[in-house]
């Protein structure tokens, strides 16, 4: 990468540090979720007999430390239910590490904005709030609009952005929340997936936008079941299986090991 | 690309990141940055609560016009009940009762579904709380926010009835305002008290309806405390009336309605209000800003 030729050698410049981190998710399994009143109250009450009634712990990240340096594309592969995700949050200092400790240069940020959007909401609605809850400010939003719309391309067969997002098309709405997703700036990004969403054009459209990001970005993680997309734009793999670091090397070498474990 | 011997090599994680100052991902924020993040955020929290409002009427035909129209069925529902059928005016004249009444439902309500949504809204957002950045007080403030926009849309509707009741605008009415920015202030610090405990326990959007209920009946929403608790001992009536709730709907209630005075009060009614919106706004902030970097887990 350019930014590490410019560096001298040996002083490669680390953006975020993974110290043996351990994450564990506790899950309310007992009595199926939403009863009735009553039976919430009796639940509170048996809770004093110890907390492992009723909640189970998934270990989901056991014990992973690495160092990743600025200028680096980082690929996470390994199964379903690997970890993979999880580790992603954790980084971003969303999900809280039950011990160990990871440190970041300056506030990593997912690609993602899902969850902020509503249903109800129009289009144009959603990419406002969008903007705002990826913490961007009013003017931004105002400035980039345009583009955010645009780029999504939602309004190519008619006025679209008006109409509540529950009555785009499934493949609508994956274009229109990347596009929101995309559009701001980041330190740290990393990218849990969103490479397979929408029609081929704007796959096309889309993978060449992650490339500007990365040349923004000082470090970018990518999270993908594709190994052509790992190959293609990461410089270093972490594999990740049952929680546990299995390997991390260039990405030949581990998609290589990886093909032969999973028999492809 | 093989890494170079580095000087860095010998260092443990800790050393590294001491060494080229990066810090703990997800560690908490002093309480004077946090607020200042917090006040950074001030246009998402109010366009998450402006949004919630809207999304929460979007497939209904009539649409937004409901959120005038819940508040008018709710009073007519009170006003048969209370007024017509049981008669629990009990010494009031109807023309101050069903001011009394509606206002007390309306104002208990602002509070009430503030700590509902105060419950859920860690618990019930994990999705956002894992996938963004951003204070996590934005939350509780947000759902308070929304249930303020609620409750003014309310107050059209309890206007016009105190006004066909007989009491018509007066300077005194504008005593309103700083009595809801306070019930308000006292509402948002619950809600984030609510927020962490049902983060941590998210039963407890189950217990909560019994809990609000018992409050209800104790707040002296449907009945006058002082009138219905005269043959108990006097002490039992003072707790009552200077519990949060209570306080709150009668400054409003004295606000609005003629026929409400100054003698239906507790003494220092004011005092007390200020005092608990300060006391539970603050505690319930500091509170919840304590476990700021453990919402999401589980």
């Amino acid at each position: 990468m350019a930014e590490n030729n410019d560096n001298m050698a040996g002083a490669r410049v680390p953006t975020v540090i993974a110290d043996d981190v351990h994450i564990v998710y506790r899950v309310n399994a007992g009595g199926g979720g939403r009863g009735s009143a009553t039976a919430a109250l009796s639940r509170i009450l048996r809770r004093d007999k110890g907390e492992s009634r009723g909640v189970r712990k998934v270990h989901a990240v056991r014990g992973v430390s690495f160092t990743a340096y600025r200028g680096e594309a980082i690929g996470l592969i390994g199964s379903n239910g690997s970890g993979k995700s999880t580790l992603l949050r954790a980084i971003a200092g969303l999900l809280p590490a039950e011990s160990g400790k990871v440190y970041t240069d300056g506030q990593p940020s997912l690609l993602g904005v899902n969850a902020a959007l509503m249903n109800d909401l129009t289009g144009e609605r959603n990419v406002i709030l969008g903007g705002l809850a990826m913490g961007m400010s009013r003017e931004e939003i105002r400035e980039r609009y345009q583009g955010i719309v645009d780029f999504s391309g939602i309004n190519e067969k008619g006025d679209f952005i008006t109409l509540p997002m529950r009555t785009y098309s499934s493949g609508m709405a994956a274009r229109l929340r990347f596009s929101i997703a995309a559009a701001k700036d980041h330190d740290v990004l990393m990218i849990d997936e969103a490479l397979a969403t929408g029609d081929r054009r704007f796959q096309i459209r889309s993978e060449e936008r992650i490339r500007e990001l990365r040349k923004e970005a000082g470090t970018v993680f990518l999270v993908s079941h594709s190994n052509k997309s790992i190959r293609d734009t990461c410089d270093r793999v972490l594999w990740l299986e049952k929680g546990e670091l299995l390997m991390d090397g260039p990405t030949d070498e581990v998609i290589k090991a990886y093909e032969k474990e999973t028999g492809k | 690309m093989s890494p170079a011997p580095s000087p860095d090599d010998g260092l443990s994680p800790s050393q590294l990141a001491a060494k080229y100052g990066l810090s703990v991902s997800g560690a908490r924020p002093g309480l004077v940055s946090y607020v200042r993040q917090l006040w950074g955020r001030r246009h998402f929290i109010l366009a998450f609560s402006q949004a919630k409002l809207t999304a929460q009427y979007s497939q209904a035909k009539l649409g937004q016009l409901w959120q005038v129209a819940t508040p008018l069925l709710n009073a007519a529902v009170y006003l048969v009940i209370f007024g017509v059928i049981l008669k629990t005016s009990r010494g009031m004249p109807m023309d101050v009762y069903i001011p009394f009444l509606v206002t007390g439902v309306f104002a208990f309500t602002f509070t009430q579904s503030s700590v509902m949504a105060g419950v859920r809204s860690i618990s019930g957002n994990l999705g956002l709380v894992r996938a963004l950045h951003f204070p996590r007080a934005s939350l509780p403030i947000s759902f308070a926010l929304q249930q303020l926009q609620q409750l003014l849309f309310s107050m059209i509707v309890l206007l016009a009835i105190v006004v066909g009741f007989g009491s018509y605008p007066a300077l005194s009415w504008l005593l309103a305002v700083p009595a809801l920015v306070l019930q308000f202030v006292f509402n948002t610090g619950l809600a984030m008290i609510m927020a962490r405990l049902g983060a941590k326990t998210p039963d407890l959007a189950q217990l909560m309806p019994f809990i609000m209920r018992t409050w209800l009946y104790a707040s002296g929403v449907m009945f006058s405390i002082p009138v219905m608790l005269a043959d108990k001992p006097a002490w039992i009536a003072e707790v009552l009336m200077y519990n949060p709730a209570a306080v709150y709907m009668d400054l409003i209630r004295f606000a609005l309605i003629d026929g409400y005075g100054s003698e239906n009060l507790p003494s220092h009614v004011w005092a007390a209000g200020l005092g608990w919106a300060v006391l539970v706004g603050f505690a319930g902030f500091v509170y919840f800003w304590k476990a700021e970097e453990r919402y999401g887990r589980g």
